[in-house]
């Protein structure tokens, strides 16, 4: 019923099969054609979608508190790259104290779960006090009031940082522990990255089983459904929202010191674009669900780290491009958003999403 | 008595925070009235001031009793400082702050350090005291005081500017000569504008009711004619602006209007249609990219047109690329469409950015030689030109939205913002209607994009960052999303202001971010709301006291403008 | 109908009232005291401060940039004891921003103060593209310490240029020495460059390709490839850049992407003995701090501070620069901050005429062909010769190889070693 109105127009619907078309067409003729110049051996295709693969897992990471709390609260939470980065900042001085005494590198996990900790539980402070001061008295007001609150958190918090620790970045001490690279099946894997790989995954495992498995995770979704029925059982909706935005925001905690591993520098400013990207993996993979934002996540990587290569250099255009398209990884995130809105033409509520985007906001 | 230790507490870590961000020192620098107080002092006067006066109106006690409680409160304030200062005097706090300088605690000391202490204490006290009384003062006192300090200070505070505007003219370097030095406002000075602002409250105090009574009983044909000539008199003053503010406040008034003309088009979209778009700075670029590459004379031209003929081509690109824009989002709704709009305004920056694009667009290096606009022989060759263009582009903007505001388009944009499927049960074509939203919204910042290029006379693709976008959603929202009048007063307010205070632009973004989060709490319906909004905040909100309407919305202003655009 | 009538005719009042600013501005010849100049003449009353401005990036990001040009500046204001032409100098500044629209502003804001006498900037070539026009309008002639981009100062400028040259290196020369070396000294025969889309780097990279395509003969270049200076995961790149089997890359880009890419190259299989490059973007202890110690054996092209190329008068200004701000200069263009100012003030001393009165008079005119006319003058950065398109840098770029990236052994010359010329 909802779509109806679209059917009677069948022009929209034959730009969107032309859209979709083109779409196709050029990245299988680019595909084609890289595929046939045989510039990239095997190893190195392979190489291309590991590091797509590690990519993905740190947007998964960032994406899981995202989807979460969107779930819950029906609210995009635009501060939550500021969360993010502000357990992985303030672990940074935790990590450099551990390192100048040398015990980082004596006792290696001791160390992390110290820094994990550290992070998380910013995070997690930062997020709550976010949540009473700035997002709780908007609660019941058109959606697009809190979304203005949490831009202006956003801002509040990089820069609130940036007066506290300064413009410049702070270089994330390494493990020895992690580096190098472990090689499995022959194909080697950075130890950072199987960390990272290996981390998303569990924290999507747990965040899952809490949300379906846990009292409080039925009470979450209860509130999801309709707040105010929720709160006719006798579910302390305040109670279940904080929780929502703790458990999310640690999680963004844990993702930014995992961040810090593969990629050592903590800067203020370095949870906006990881948390636009986040976003975006949620939003690919249907926001609101928790599997599916680490499947958006990893679609997300693969794009960025696959696409420029494999659609745009063998995109040869003879007389303009007669070797394919110049500097393709300036555009990967041009691939990236014409892939998301690929997704939401072909599948309006993301790859496992429910009919979310349709539904009535 | 707790309450006003905890607001005590409150205000002393709000001075902390100041302080630990930089805030403190960096105002330091800047001498408010010479040799008496810096902007530093001075916000953390405002801070003791505060919160001796918000304990005192806590209390709802009277006399004495609220005198106390913002004693309490002061000293309370005073007492957080004095920790911080001791804790800082102690341990080197510099190591993860930055900005706990050895300088910082010497300021906040009265460079007595771990000494000063007691001063800072009696200092909080006795300034808690004040704003204890000030906030007990009659209104017949209290309004021409306040209207005299602040003005003193606004003067102290813009006193390089002000002292540039006097420079010319025998009146103004008259005037200069007596208020100001070289080196700022003297107390001298401060206190003559005191008196005059403070007298001229005073006097008019008591008439302001009495004009407005006034003109009430008017019958409504005068009534008209006076707000004809108050709208007349407005469009005078916009008119003279830039002959009496200079080359600095007309460039100022350029970049405002340039917000203004984007705001209009994103109200468009987001305040009467009801369809978020976070990439909207796309139209704008897509304007000044077809103006640059029409009219340059550089590397990238493709033609050599004149500005007056590639301002409707800027326009209908837009608008087309708009309507383009909107077709494969058409079915996406809510939060989807926020993130797809957001990548759309990225993939247009990048591709303008890109090495692919570079032989027709310029790359990183931009286009290059667009000659400023001339008419018949004048030239529009700085700001104080361009602000004329800048103004009637964006008069003609504001008629044009405040028509089809009230078109049958404009109430169709009303039901779809309201209800999707209800809009489309009273048989409005959703499609036609949304393609038209963006493409008329993209058209119109186009226009602004248009006026950017030559302003500029060279456009790069870092001009054209999401920030933007950003910007001009937040300056729609604080001014009053839906409300035309309010996107030229959120325009002022976000773009304007801090223009003018350029030496902290440090903090913009920090208060930008604080003042976005205060609004939504206290004034969600804008600075200057649309009618409409203003009913369904209100109605929605009842838990919350919002700031009686009746207080900063000037009710018989917003029909004066509209009037004049009829 | 009578607001249609009441419109138009407020209407032509605005185009009466605007008709008076559009008169084409020929810039009107003007006499003061005993100074008669084309443009105009700026008065300084007896005791009165002697006002120079600077536009320069001192907030955000690249902050590190314009704060050390201001220290040069500010040194070279006490080298002259803070008096001029017997007024004191009073420096007063705005921050540019780093892009097209804060160099738009800050300009118009200097502009519109007509006590300035000459300004000093601005740091970013972006800004200066549509600034310095807006100085040279209100007659105000600008040298800037930092821009380096070539489009400034090339012969096809323009008129509204007319007033701004340059103590920097021309990043013509800068390209041009990098590839020198690496065909010269180092002998590969095969590089990869990347940008991120900076005007400066872009501009560097293409410069370094087109010198080392001639070199080295078609196909030399093997990629060259872009980034966004916000990127952090570099490895798709950086394994596409190993399929072409590149010797070097060269990639003059800022700390947080240059920092990731050094890191990065050691973990592609393909470019584990493959050398980098890069620019004076990175040439700081911060890049260290951000690369690690994959930046050791790494080579930059910067300005040459070295004692040999700049003479004992740099080892003088550093130690002012230690006493007055009680550390080591934060980037590379102080110098030429110095420079500039001191060029400027030679050339007040030389066009600036008193009356008897004891008050000053500076024609802008005078004052800007003076400036062009600087020959042979002993500064900082070398001896300064000014050509007619504002070109004022003795340029000297030398190549450095990092040896340690402990931040206490940071000190150009030894670490990074200077290794050429």
């Amino acid at each position: 019923m909802q779509r109806s109105w679209l059917r009677r127009v069948p022009i929209i619907d034959i730009f969107l099969w032309a859209v979709r078309i083109v779409v196709i067409a050029v990245i299988l003729y680019g595909s084609f054609g890289t595929l046939r110049q045989g510039k990239y051996s095997g190893e190195v295709w392979i190489d291309f979608v590991v590091f797509g693969l590690s990519q993905g897992s740190v947007y998964a990471l960032i994406a899981l508190g995202y989807t979460m709390v969107y779930g819950i609260l029906r609210m995009i939470n635009f501060a939550h790259g500021e969360i993010f980065m502000s357990g992985a900042y303030t672990a940074y001085f935790a990590a450099a104290a551990l390192t100048a005494g040398g015990f980082l590198n004596r006792h290696p996990v001791i160390s992390m779960l110290v820094v994990l900790g550290v992070a998380m539980l910013t995070s997690t402070l930062i997020a709550v006090l976010v949540e009473r001061i700035a997002y709780r008295p908007l609660r019941r007001t058109p959606r697009l009031v809190p979304l203005i609150a949490a831009i202006g958190a956003s801002f509040f918090l990089q820069y609130t940082f940036r007066g506290l620790f300064g413009s410049g970045f702070q270089a994330y001490p390494t493990v020895n522990v992690l580096r190098g690279e472990w090689v499995l099946a022959g194909i080697g894997i950075l130890r950072t990255q199987a960390v990272v790989i290996v981390a998303a995954v569990l924290m999507m495992l747990a965040l899952y089983l809490f949300v379906q498995r846990t009292k409080t995770g039925t009470a979450m979704r209860a509130v999801s459904e309709d707040m105010e029925v929720a709160a006719m059982m006798g579910i302390d909706v305040d109670r279940i929202i904080v929780i929502t935005f703790g458990v999310g925001a640690a999680a963004a905690g844990a993702a930014g010191v995992l961040y810090a591993l593969v990629f050592p520098q903590v800067h203020f400013f370095m949870g906006f674009l990881p948390g636009i990207k986040a976003f975006t993996a949620a939003v690919l993979g249907g926001i609101g669900n928790i599997p599916g934002a680490m499947v958006g996540g990893l679609f997300l990587g693969l794009f960025e780290s696959v696409g420029p290569t494999l659609f745009l250099e063998g995109l040869t255009i003879p007389g303009v491009y007669p070797a394919g398209i110049p500097a393709p990884y300036q555009l990967k995130d041009v691939i990236a958003f014409t892939m998301l809105v690929m997704v939401l033409i072909f599948r309006p509520s993301g790859i496992l999403g429910e009919r979310l985007a349709t539904k009535k906001a | 008595m707790s309450g006003a230790l905890r607001t005590g507490l409150i205000w002393g870590a709000i001075g902390v925070f100041l302080s630990l961000v930089g805030m403190v020192e960096a105002f330091a620098a800047r001498q408010i009235i010479v040799g008496v107080i810096s902007l530093g002092h001075l916000l953390l006067l405002l801070i003791a001031l505060g919160s001796g006066s918000r304990a005192a109106r806590q209390g709802k006690v009277w006399g004495s009793a609220a005198l106390l409680r913002g004693l309490v409160a002061g000293v309370t304030t005073g007492l957080v400082a004095s920790a911080f200062i001791a804790v800082g005097s102690a341990a080197n706090l510099r190591a993860m702050f930055v900005s706990a300088t050895p300088e910082l605690f010497a300021f906040l000391s009265f460079g007595r350090g771990v000494a000063g202490i007691p001063l800072v204490v009696a200092a909080t006290a006795t300034a808690g005291a004040i704003g204890a009384a000030a906030a007990l003062l009659p209104a017949v006192i209290a309004r021409p005081l306040a209207v005299g300090v602040t003005s003193a200070l606004a003067v102290g505070l813009f006193q390089e500017l002000l002292q540039i505007i006097l420079q010319e003219g025998v009146i103004r370097t008259a005037i200069r000569r007596l208020i100001f030095t070289e080196d700022g406002l003297p107390p001298r000075g401060a206190l003559i504008v005191f008196a005059v602002a403070a007298g001229t409250s005073a006097l008019l105090r008591g008439r302001r009711g009495g004009v407005r009574a006034w003109t009430a009983h008017r019958p409504p044909r005068q009534r008209r004619a006076i707000s004809l000539v108050a709208v007349a008199l407005a469009i005078v003053v916009a008119l003279l602006l830039p002959v009496a503010g200079g080359l600095f406040v007309s460039q100022v008034l350029v970049l405002v209007g340039l917000y203004i003309l984007m705001g209009l088009g994103l109200n468009l979209e987001v305040g009467f249609a009801g369809l978020l778009d976070l990439g909207f700075v796309a139209f704008f670029a897509i304007g000044a990219y077809t103006v640059g590459l029409l009219t340059s004379t550089g590397e990238h031209a493709i033609a050599h047109l004149s500005f007056w003929a590639t301002v409707p081509i800027a326009l209908v690109v837009s608008l087309i690329a708009g309507i383009l824009f909107g077709m494969p989002i058409l079915r996406i709704r809510g939060d989807y469409l926020a993130i797809a709009t957001l990548g759309f305004g990225e993939i247009i920056r990048l591709l303008f950015l890109s090495d692919a694009l570079r032989p027709w667009f310029g790359g990183s290096q931009g286009v290059l030689g667009i000659p400023k606009p001339t008419l018949g022989g004048f030239e529009f060759a700085g700001p104080q030109q361009l602000y004329y263009l800048t103004l009637i582009a964006s008069a003609f903007i504001a008629f044009v939205a405040f028509r089809l505001r009230d078109s049958r388009l404009g109430r169709a944009w009303m039901a779809l913002r309201e209800d999707e499927d209800v809009a489309e049960a009273m048989g409005i074509n959703l499609v036609n209607v949304k393609l038209l939203a963006y493409g008329i919204g993209g058209a119109f910042a186009g226009m602004g994009g248009a006026i950017f290029a030559v302003m500029l006379g060279s456009i790069f693709p870092h001009s054209f960052s999401l920030l933007i976008s950003i910007n001009v959603l937040a300056l729609i929202i604080v001014g009053g999303i839906g409300s035309l009048p309010g996107v030229i007063v959120g325009s002022l307010f976000l773009v304007g202001l801090p223009e003018l205070l350029r030496e902290f632009t440090d903090f913009r973004f920090l208060v930008y971010g604080a003042v976005l989060i205060l609004m939504m709490q206290l004034r969600p319906e804008g600075l200057w709301p649309a009618a409409a909004q203003q009913r369904e905040l209100h109605e929605e909100r009842v838990d919350i006291p919002l700031v009686p309407p009746v207080e900063a919305a000037p009710g018989e202003a917003p029909a004066g403008v509209e009037g004049g655009g009829s | 109908m009578r607001h249609v009538r009441l419109l138009l005719a407020l209407f032509v009042a605005l185009l009466l009232a605007g008709g008076s600013y559009f008169v084409p501005g020929a810039p009107a010849a003007q006499t003061m005291g005993p100074v008669t100049d084309q443009i105009g003449v700026v008065k300084i009353n007896k005791g009165q401060p002697i006002t120079i401005a600077y536009w320069l990036v001192i907030s955000g990001p690249d902050a590190s940039l314009g704060v050390d040009s201001r220290r040069g500046i500010e040194i070279a204001i006490d080298d002259a004891k803070g008096t001029l032409v017997g007024h004191p100098i009073r420096l007063i500044g705005e921050d540019s921003g780093c892009n097209a629209e804060g160099g738009t502003t800050a300009a118009t804001k200097l502009a519109a103060n007509k006590a300035i006498v000459a300004a000093i900037g601005s740091t970013c070539s972006s800004e200066a593209r549509p600034g310095a026009p807006i100085l040279w309008k209100a007659g105000i002639v600008t040298v800037s310490p930092s821009n380096t981009a070539p489009v400034l100062t090339a012969p096809d400028r323009g008129p509204d240029y007319g007033g701004y040259l340059r103590t920097a290196h021309n990043d013509s020369v800068q390209g041009k020495v990098a590839a020198t070396f690496v065909t010269n000294v180092l002998k590969l025969k095969k590089a990869a460059t990347i940008h991120d889309g900076s005007p400066y780097a872009e501009g560097l990279a293409n410069v370094f390709a087109d010198v080392f395509t001639r070199l080295n003969g078609a196909g030399s270049i093997t990629s060259r490839e872009a980034i966004s200076p916000t990127d952090t995961d570099m490895r798709p790149v950086l394994t596409k850049i190993a399929a072409g089997k590149p010797e070097l890359i060269y990639f003059p880009v800022f700390i947080a992407a240059g920092g990731f890419i050094a890191r990065q190259a050691k973990e592609v299989s393909g470019l584990g003995s493959v050398k980098l490059m890069s620019a004076d973007g990175t040439f700081s202890p911060d890049f260290q701090k951000a690369a690690g110690e994959a930046a050791i054996g790494m080579y930059n092209s910067s300005p040459d501070l070295s004692p040999e190329a700049l003479g004992p008068g740099y080892k003088v200004f550093l130690d002012k620069h230690q006493k007055k701000y009680k550390e080591k200069p934060i980037s590379a263009f102080h110098p030429h901050a110095y420079d500039a100012a001191n060029i400027i003030f030679a050339a007040i001393r030389k066009v600036a005429k008193k009356d008897a009165a004891g008050n000053t008079y500076i024609g802008r005119k005078a004052l800007r062909d003076a400036l062009f006319a600087t020959k042979a003058f002993k500064g900082l950065t070398g001896t300064l010769t000014c050509n007619e398109f504002g070109d004022c840098a003795d340029p000297k770029i030398a190549v450095y190889q990092t040896i340690s990236v402990d931040p206490a052994k940071w000190n150009p010359g030894t670490n990074p070693k200077k290794i050429y010329p």
